[in-house]
């Protein structure tokens, strides 16, 4: 009976009492949400091109976020510095679709998904060779990136909003709207559609497969680049974030692997869940369920509706 | 077929152990500079290899004899840690410094069967300090369990007396893992001598820099004083959560392995306030520390950047060097050899001495306690002191602090007797012990 | 040349219808046997039993179980850290809670709830394929290594958290702690392998092996000729994690002497996967090559700067081996997608023709 009440009964009283809590942990799940919904957003937009699912992707984040802050302490002034970063990330991408991508045309899914797990290693590797193992802080204030937290009084004690996630929130909506636009207006977008369906067929009326894939991994290392630096802001730049990647699975599941509004809706379903979860129900259960929690609301998801919110139905031909 | 052959006989010579020169002291140093683990792996690592650098470019070595210094990369894991104990078992190691609790925890085991003698300082199992059970273990200058009573001496003489805890609620955050997961018996016992709660919130090691969420919950809890219990990448970002949700930052206690300068920087002026427990002294001032600028990093020999020298860690892994160093050079003492091997390094450890003249000697005058190791007593429960962060540097802002000894000594004991009835057979100390000089 | 099978006939169908129906292939596996069980303890090269063999035989073993999950059933999994973790602790329980049983004994039993568990977290593979069925396993991954540390039952309540492997011995000799010799563990590693991998081949060149590669191929196609999908996809998960968890014991008591839930992460799921990878998808002699490449590049990376007498620093050594591992395996992938087992094959190709080109 007691236990049916912690589960049940008490969080929702604790919601009540506290409401400015509960505001809080809203908007911590808002903004953690945002921040999975960019690593998922490079996720999408490499699949929905290249049917590619790129396990590297949160390492690019990490990497990215490296070359910033490390061309930055060498003495290169901040937005030189991010000009430089979006030049390797270039490089990075074309250094890939040269090496990677065109060697493995066609071959089946799961061994691209193993490639870009090379791929990873070999950006760790790399990475910390290069810029060295210890975390580093992001450029925040050279960027113009606003700190500091605006103290809300509300519902009887404070939500305190920091500044840096106000700012994320707009990025990545900015940035969402900028690639929606992208892939259904311009030129490249609707070949970047084509390609997503199927390679052969794009080649055959045309589009240049390469070029393609340099644009679209480009494009993820800007989206990469993005989430680092927010997220670096927020906390320190370092190879942790790699593993934080792995959450973006969840929120591709519940919004679908091929879907731009998708990952957001589903990183702040992810997000907010979590958050939830693991402020009202984790101490029931000994708390530090967040490590697992999304995966099991993807699981829970998946078993009733298995493309997500917005995929496509797999209708399947024997 | 080349790939094959240089494959081969790469195998093929990396199963030949290269052994040390003869007239070497093998000295392996285990350490991280890579993972999520590294910015606090990094500083030790170069104080641990600076200053037994300084000893053989300045002094030849020890006692004239050299050290053969060769670091091992765990990323503090604790099968690396365990491939690299075993890779370089071979080359006679005189002692083995793991730097991680989870790795010394797998090799206590072992090294009391290699005979190869474990320095964990002021970390690792609390219990070895018993040396009647663990005569191959050495932990000096203070325990975990010994630091938890300090912080809670400390916590007490601000509230104006131990009995004034009474009713309060002391959060502990903690690296969910064996290094923080060791004081919580003692920290559970006090708080039922001293009538507070404690509310325990674990930060999963696989999602160090994610912690708002606990965060929030620190926040709707209201301890009166937080205990972290952290290290590498939690470190920092605990600190920033804390300034984040406006937490007073002079009731937040870190213990000595979440004192580094790197894990308050980043938080910015939010973490003016932050207090950690401490046993070695900050700064460059020291005659031996400015030998080892001039000998190893001015020569190029180091990987340490300037500005990080004399930072806390740095001078902490110094610290460790300096007692390996000690023990060693008590080893020759005890045996008259030159080139000690591990039995009698152990026997120098056994009988370790340290006094404030010896640190003078050392070049080091007040960089750190004395450290007293005994037959029995193998960690000396000394002093540390509380430091604060004033927004760039530590400032000392206690006296030192002596453990709760009669809190302590008993647990410890019952801990170590609950480790050897679960480790049967356990080998029974045959080693004699030597008096110290 | 030498490889050749004229004048080798058969005449019964089960000689026809052998694994090794090449006496030259069953004479070198009669080799590697010998050089596994005599020549290799006799060598007496600690390093080498403790730090390549019997880790090698550790992960060979779970590179099977993930094999016949994700090679010969096509269910990629990515939990395989944690049902190695599963049977570790299920195994420490076990061994504490009856101290008297013969710790091999115990080893091979808590594959059993390695097996359990993985039925649990395998039923969603009915209705759920692909990736999204890998989501399902990373939810096991991450909620296990969860379970590892929040229930202090499972490590006895150790202060450490950690598994602290007790002294057992078998017929007399000690087998797992710390006085139990490198040789010693290493036959008792070997001989569970080479008796587990019987079994495997048995199983996938059976009956079995048959159902799970149809369900693999087309398992529409599978459902209509009469295979009970839910039925095999669960005895998969099954036989899989028993594999699994019989490995992670071993790499408990075997091997480290000691573990805690760090040593089943995540990371170890993608060390294993990596290993069925490079080593082939759908072969028992891919998942021995694919842990042999893994676990022993990065030895040879790192012992090869010194052997040659260069001086690099460990770290410097440890990010090249990342580098050099994570390009072998783009590298692998284009040069030869369906691994290292298929090169073996087509090395065997070549050497029956062998000196002509064809």
């Amino acid at each position: 009976m007691d236990l049916l009440y912690q589960i049940f009964i008490d969080p929702f009283v604790q919601m009540g009492t506290a409401p400015d809590l509960l505001v809080q942990t809203l908007w911590e799940g808002l903004v953690s949400g945002v921040l999975y919904a960019l690593i998922a957003l490079g996720f999408v937009l490499i699949f929905k091109a290249s049917g590619v699912f790129n396990f590297a992707q949160g390492i690019m984040v990490v990497f990215a976020a490296l070359t910033l802050v490390g061309l930055y302490e060498k003495g290169v002034p901040a937005f030189l510095a991010l000009a430089l970063t979006v030049v390797v990330m270039l490089g990075l991408a074309v250094l890939v679709e040269r090496l990677m991508l065109r060697p493995l045309v066609n071959q089946p899914d799961i061994v691209l998904f193993m490639a870009t797990f090379g791929l990873t290693y070999v950006l760790i590797g790399l990475g910390e060779m290069i810029f060295g193992g210890d975390p580093k802080v992001m450029i925040a204030d050279q960027l113009y990136l606003p700190r500091g937290a605006i103290d809300v009084q509300m519902l009887g004690g404070f939500v305190s909003l920091q500044k840096i996630d106000i700012a994320a929130a707009v990025i990545a909506s900015l940035m969402v709207a900028a690639l929606a636009v992208f892939f259904q207006k311009t030129r490249i977008g609707r070949a970047l559609r084509a390609v997503a369906d199927s390679h052969k067929a794009a080649l055959s009326v045309g589009i240049s497969l390469e070029q393609i894939w340099v644009v679209v991994w480009f494009a993820a290392g800007i989206v990469a680049l993005a989430t680092g630096i927010m997220w670096g802001a927020r906390s320190n730049v370092s190879f942790a974030l790699e593993i934080v990647s792995l959450k973006a699975l969840p929120v591709l599941i519940l919004g679908g692997f091929t879907s731009i509004p998708g990952a957001i809706v589903g990183g702040i379903i992810i997000g907010v869940g979590e958050k939830l979860g693991e402020f009202y129900w984790g101490p029931l259960l000994g708390s530090g369920i967040e490590s697992w929690l999304a995966y099991m609301i993807a699981l829970i998801f998946l078993l009733f509706r298995p493309q997500g919110l917005f995929g496509e139905r797999i209708i399947e031909r024997i | 077929m080349h790939m094959k052959q240089l494959a081969l006989g790469a195998a093929i010579a990396s199963m030949v152990a290269v052994p040390a020169l003869a007239e070497d002291i093998f000295v392996p140093l285990l350490t991280y500079r890579t993972g999520p683990f590294a910015n606090s792996g990094i500083p030790i690592a170069n104080g641990m290899h600076d200053y037994l650098s300084m000893l053989n470019e300045r002094d030849g070595g020890i006692g004239g004899v050299k050290l053969a210094i060769e670091e091992c990369e765990t990323g503090y894991k604790n099968e690396k840690g365990v491939e690299c104990y075993e890779a370089l078992k071979s080359k006679k190691p005189v002692v083995v410094n793991p730097y991680s609790t989870g790795i010394t925890l797998a090799l206590i085991p072992k090294a009391s069967v290699d005979h190869i003698p474990i320095l964990s300082m002021a970390y690792g199992l609390s219990a070895s300090a018993n040396g009647q059970d663990f005569p191959w273990i050495f932990n000096p200058p203070a325990t975990y369990w010994d630091g938890l009573s300090m912080v809670i001496k400390y916590i007490g003489e601000k509230e104006g007396g131990l009995d004034k805890l009474k009713g309060k609620t002391i959060g502990y955050i903690y690296f969910d893992g064996g290094y923080g997961l060791e004081p919580i018996p003692l920290l559970d016992q006090l708080a039922k001598d001293y009538g507070f709660t404690v509310k325990k919130y674990p930060v999963p090691p696989a999602d160090m820099q994610n912690q708002s969420g606990l965060w929030l919950n620190v926040r709707r809890d209201r301890p009166a004083w937080m205990i972290m219990w952290g290290w590498g990448a939690m470190n920092p970002t605990a600190v920033q959560e804390a300034a984040k949700i406006n937490y007073p930052m002079d009731h937040m206690i870190g213990v000595w392995w979440s004192g580094s300068e790197d894990d308050a920087r980043p938080a910015g002026p939010g973490a003016k306030g932050y207090l950690s427990l401490n046993f070695n002294s900050v700064g460059a001032n020291y005659p031996a520390i400015q030998d080892i600028q001039k000998y190893v990093i001015d020569k190029g020999n180091s990987q340490t950047a300037k500005d990080k020298v004399g930072e806390n860690f740095y001078n902490r892994g110094v610290m460790n060097s300096v007692i390996m160093a000690e023990a060693i050079r008590n080893a020759q003492q005890l045996t008259g050899k030159k080139e000690v091997n591990a039995d009698d390094v152990r026997r120098g450890f056994e009988t370790l001495k340290i006094t404030p003249e010896r640190w003078k000697e050392l070049g080091l005058e007040g960089f750190a306690g004395p450290v007293n190791v005994t037959c029995t007593d193998h960690n000396g429960h000394h002093a540390a002191y509380v430091q604060q962060w004033d927004g760039t540097k530590w400032v000392k802002v206690s006296d030192w602090i002596s453990p709760m000894k009669d809190k302590v000594q008993p647990l410890l004991d019952s801990a170590a007797q609950d480790y050897v009835t679960k480790n049967q057979p356990w080998p029974k100390r045959t080693e004699t012990c030597d008096k110290s000089s | 040349m030498f490889y050749r099978e004229a004048g080798q006939y058969k005449t019964s169908y089960a000689a026809d219808q052998a694994i090794f129906p090449v006496l030259q292939d069953r004479l070198g596996l009669i080799a590697i046997l010998i050089v596994a069980f005599v020549v290799i303890p006799l060598s007496g090269n600690e390093f080498l039993l403790q730090a390549v063999m019997i880790p090698f035989l550790v992960f060979a073993l779970a590179t099977i179980g993930l094999n016949l999950l994700t090679g010969y059933t096509g269910l990629l999994s990515l939990g395989t850290g944690a049902f190695m973790g599963v049977g570790a602790y299920a195994c420490y329980k076990l061994a504490t809670v009856f101290p008297q049983v013969n710790i091999l004994i115990w080893v091979v039993v808590s594959g059993f709830f390695a097996a359990g568990i993985g039925v649990v977290f395998g039923l969603p593979s009915l209705r759920i394929k692909g990736f999204y069925l890998a989501v399902a396993t990373l939810a096991a991954q991450f909620f296990l290594s969860w379970c590892f540390i929040r229930i202090p039952w499972l490590y006895n309540y150790n202060i450490s958290a950690a598994i602290e492997v007790p002294t057992r011995t078998a017929f007399g000799v000690p087998v797992t702690g710390p006085t139990a010799t490198p040789v010693t563990r290493y036959l008792v590693v070997l001989s569970i392998v080479v008796a587990m991998t019987w079994l495997a081949s048995n199983l996938v060149h059976g009956r079995i092996g048959r159902m799970w590669m149809a369900v693999r191929d087309m398992d529409i196609a599978a459902e209509l000729i009469g295979i009970k999908l839910y039925r095999t996809k669960l005895l998969a998960f099954a036989v899989s994690s028993f594999y699994c968890g019989v490995a992670g014991a071993m790499l408990a008591f075997l091997w480290l002497g000691a573990a805690e839930s760090e040593s089943f992460n995540i990371n170890q799921s993608f060390l294993v996967l990596f290993m069925v990878i490079i080593g082939g998808l759908g072969s028992l002699t891919g998942s021995f090559f694919g842990a042999l490449f893994i676990w022993g590049l990065p030895i040879v990376l790192r012992n090869a700067p010194g052997a040659f007498g260069l001086s690099i620093t460990a770290a410097t050594v440890e990010h090249i081996t990342f580098m050099v591992v994570g390009a072998l395996i783009v590298f692998f992938l284009i040069v030869e997608p369906n691994g290292l087992a298929r090169l073996w094959q087509i090395g065997k190709q070549k050497l029956r023709v062998w000196p002509f080109p064809y």
